[in-house]
């Protein structure tokens, strides 16, 4: 009897209270949106620098795996990029779980929205679409980066993630990433300053009007960047099958 | 097709597509039907609506009173945007051809009549649009002056009262469209508008019962079909993402 009242009172406090969860929610879903963009944008700017040269990128490796608290300021902590991957998949399915409220609801609504794409042909309503499809595919796609990561953050540098993107092929999964990635990324960008009015200033459509023009930019930018990345490991990967290198830990200085 | 005379130059035959179905004729199924008028000068849908009727078809149905883009009838989706058929003028449209279907997410009446009243008045009795007073407020003396508004207050609101109500950003909106129960931009508009006035004693708090859930503000994408197509061009996309602040601050 006394649960039954008790969950009689529950039911009462919220026909009379309204949650306050709706508003956490709303913002958690902003807030995990932006730091996963940010990340994303910080991560493939680090990945890139394999664009300058095999020394570069390991370079880039010992500084996230704080290597210069070491001893002998060779190695690194891998546990830092294991644990760095672990809190991104945490992020990653919090941000998942609370988008996915929005998500067409039934095939019935996924038609009408379809329809009024159809009949509206609008940027920012087609560009909701393209985030629910590329949020789809990171399900899946992202969910296997990041338990790579965080399992064998041991194996990143020069010639081990190129390794695994040629030998291991991880290329096509890493390149469709890409695009899903960067475009969900800007877009979900562009519509949190939009949705927030951060940036509004005294005349928010002419920023918006340049929000749109930024969005396409960081587009091009980072696909271009992470095609660039992409080929240059393709082609370590390529060359360590042909030199019978497969699996060797890049040194330092050993290629000039 | 009319005969222009010797001195004017003649009009381009301008193609209407419409959308006809009678919900109301049993076996009626929808279709699209071709009319062919000719062009005149500053010939707005609206008028060319007319000419169809007088020259083809009597039966055709579609909304208006004010022809001035005041009243909000005759929303309808003109190739493909939900506007005002008073306020779009034919030559807009460089190849003459116009296809129109009725406002989506209202109920039809018939060809490109939509009942929007019924939306209206659900949403206004569900934001309760109007005034409130202190709960313990002496009722107003009517012989007694409002007090002064600062003027600058009195332009914003204004401004958001300019909503003709014609339904426009619900057709607009995908959020709307999937959601039945989704406000709509119409709603934040007047929960915008009243928000502001000083006469309104609503609290934060109260605010945050009406619109502080997904059916709200917080069901907003922002995908800005309202901000985009409202024939009135109000200030869509900034007072949502007011509102949206207001009520994350109330509710957080």
């Amino acid at each position: 009897m006394a649960s039954t009242a008790e969950g009689m009172k529950s039911l009462l406090e919220d026909r009379v209270v309204k949650s306050k969860w709706p508003a956490r929610l709303d913002l958690a879903q902003s807030l995990s949106g932006l730091g996963l963009g940010l990340f994303m944008w910080t991560h493939l700017i680090l990945v890139s620098s394999i664009l300058f040269g095999k020394d570069a990128m390991l370079a880039i490796t010992h500084v996230m795996e704080a290597s210069f608290l070491t001893p002998d300021e060779a190695g690194g902590y891998t546990l830092i990029p294991a644990l760095t991957a672990v809190g991104v998949f945490g992020l990653f399915i919090v941000h998942a779980c609370l988008a996915m409220r929005k998500f067409p609801s039934d095939w019935k609504a996924h038609k009408t929205f379809r329809s009024q794409m159809a009949m509206m042909n609008h940027s920012d309503t087609n560009g909701w679409y393209t985030q629910v499809v590329t949020g789809f595919i990171m399900f899946f796609l992202g969910s296997v980066h990041l338990y790579i990561m965080a399992t064998q953050a041991d194996k990143i540098g020069p010639q081990l993630s190129a390794d695994r993107m040629w030998t291991y092929g991880m290329w096509p999964l890493y390149l469709i990433l890409l695009f899903a990635v960067e475009m969900h990324g800007a877009i979900g960008m562009y519509r949190l300053a939009i949705k927030w009015g951060v940036f509004d200033g005294k005349d928010p459509r002419a920023t918006r009007k340049r929000l749109k023009v930024l969005k396409t930019l960081v587009t091009v930018f980072f696909l271009s960047l992470g095609l660039a990345s992409l080929a240059a490991y393709v082609k370590i990967g390529i060359e360590n099958v042909e030199n019978n290198r497969v699996g060797e830990r890049y040194v330092a200085g050993q290629e000039g | 097709m009319s005969q222009s005379n010797g001195t004017a130059q003649k009009g381009r035959t301008l193609k209407f597509h419409i959308l006809r179905f009678d919900p109301q004729l049993k076996g009626d199924k929808p279709r699209m039907e071709t009319f062919e008028i000719e062009e005149q000068d500053s010939m707005t849908i609206f008028i060319g609506l007319n000419e169809i009727r007088k020259k083809y078809d009597a039966s055709l149905q579609f909304d208006f009173v004010c022809r001035a883009g005041i009243c909000g009838s005759c929303g309808m989706v003109i190739n493909g945007r939900p506007d005002l058929a008073c306020r779009t003028l034919t030559n807009t449209f460089p190849d003459g051809e116009i296809t129109l279907l009725p406002l989506p997410a209202f109920e039809l009446i018939g060809d490109l009549s939509v009942d929007t009243g019924k939306f209206m008045r659900n949403m206004s009795e569900r934001m309760e649009n109007w005034i409130h007073e202190e709960p313990d407020a002496e009722p107003r003396k009517l012989t007694v002056l409002e007090e002064k508004m600062d003027p600058d207050v009195a332009t914003e609101i204004y401004e958001l009262d300019r909503c003709i109500e014609c339904g426009c950003c619900v057709s607009a909106c995908g959020t709307a469209r999937m959601r039945k129960d989704f406000l709509g931009a119409v709603g934040f508009m007047h929960v915008a508008r009243f928000e502001m006035d000083p006469r309104d004693k609503r609290t934060d708090e109260d605010w945050y019962d009406l619109i502080g859930d997904d059916d709200g503000v917080f069901g907003c994408m922002s995908l800005m079909g309202c901000e985009d197509n409202c024939p009135k061009d109000l200030p869509h996309q900034n007072r949502i993402a007011y509102l949206r602040r207001k009520m994350v601050s109330a509710g957080t």
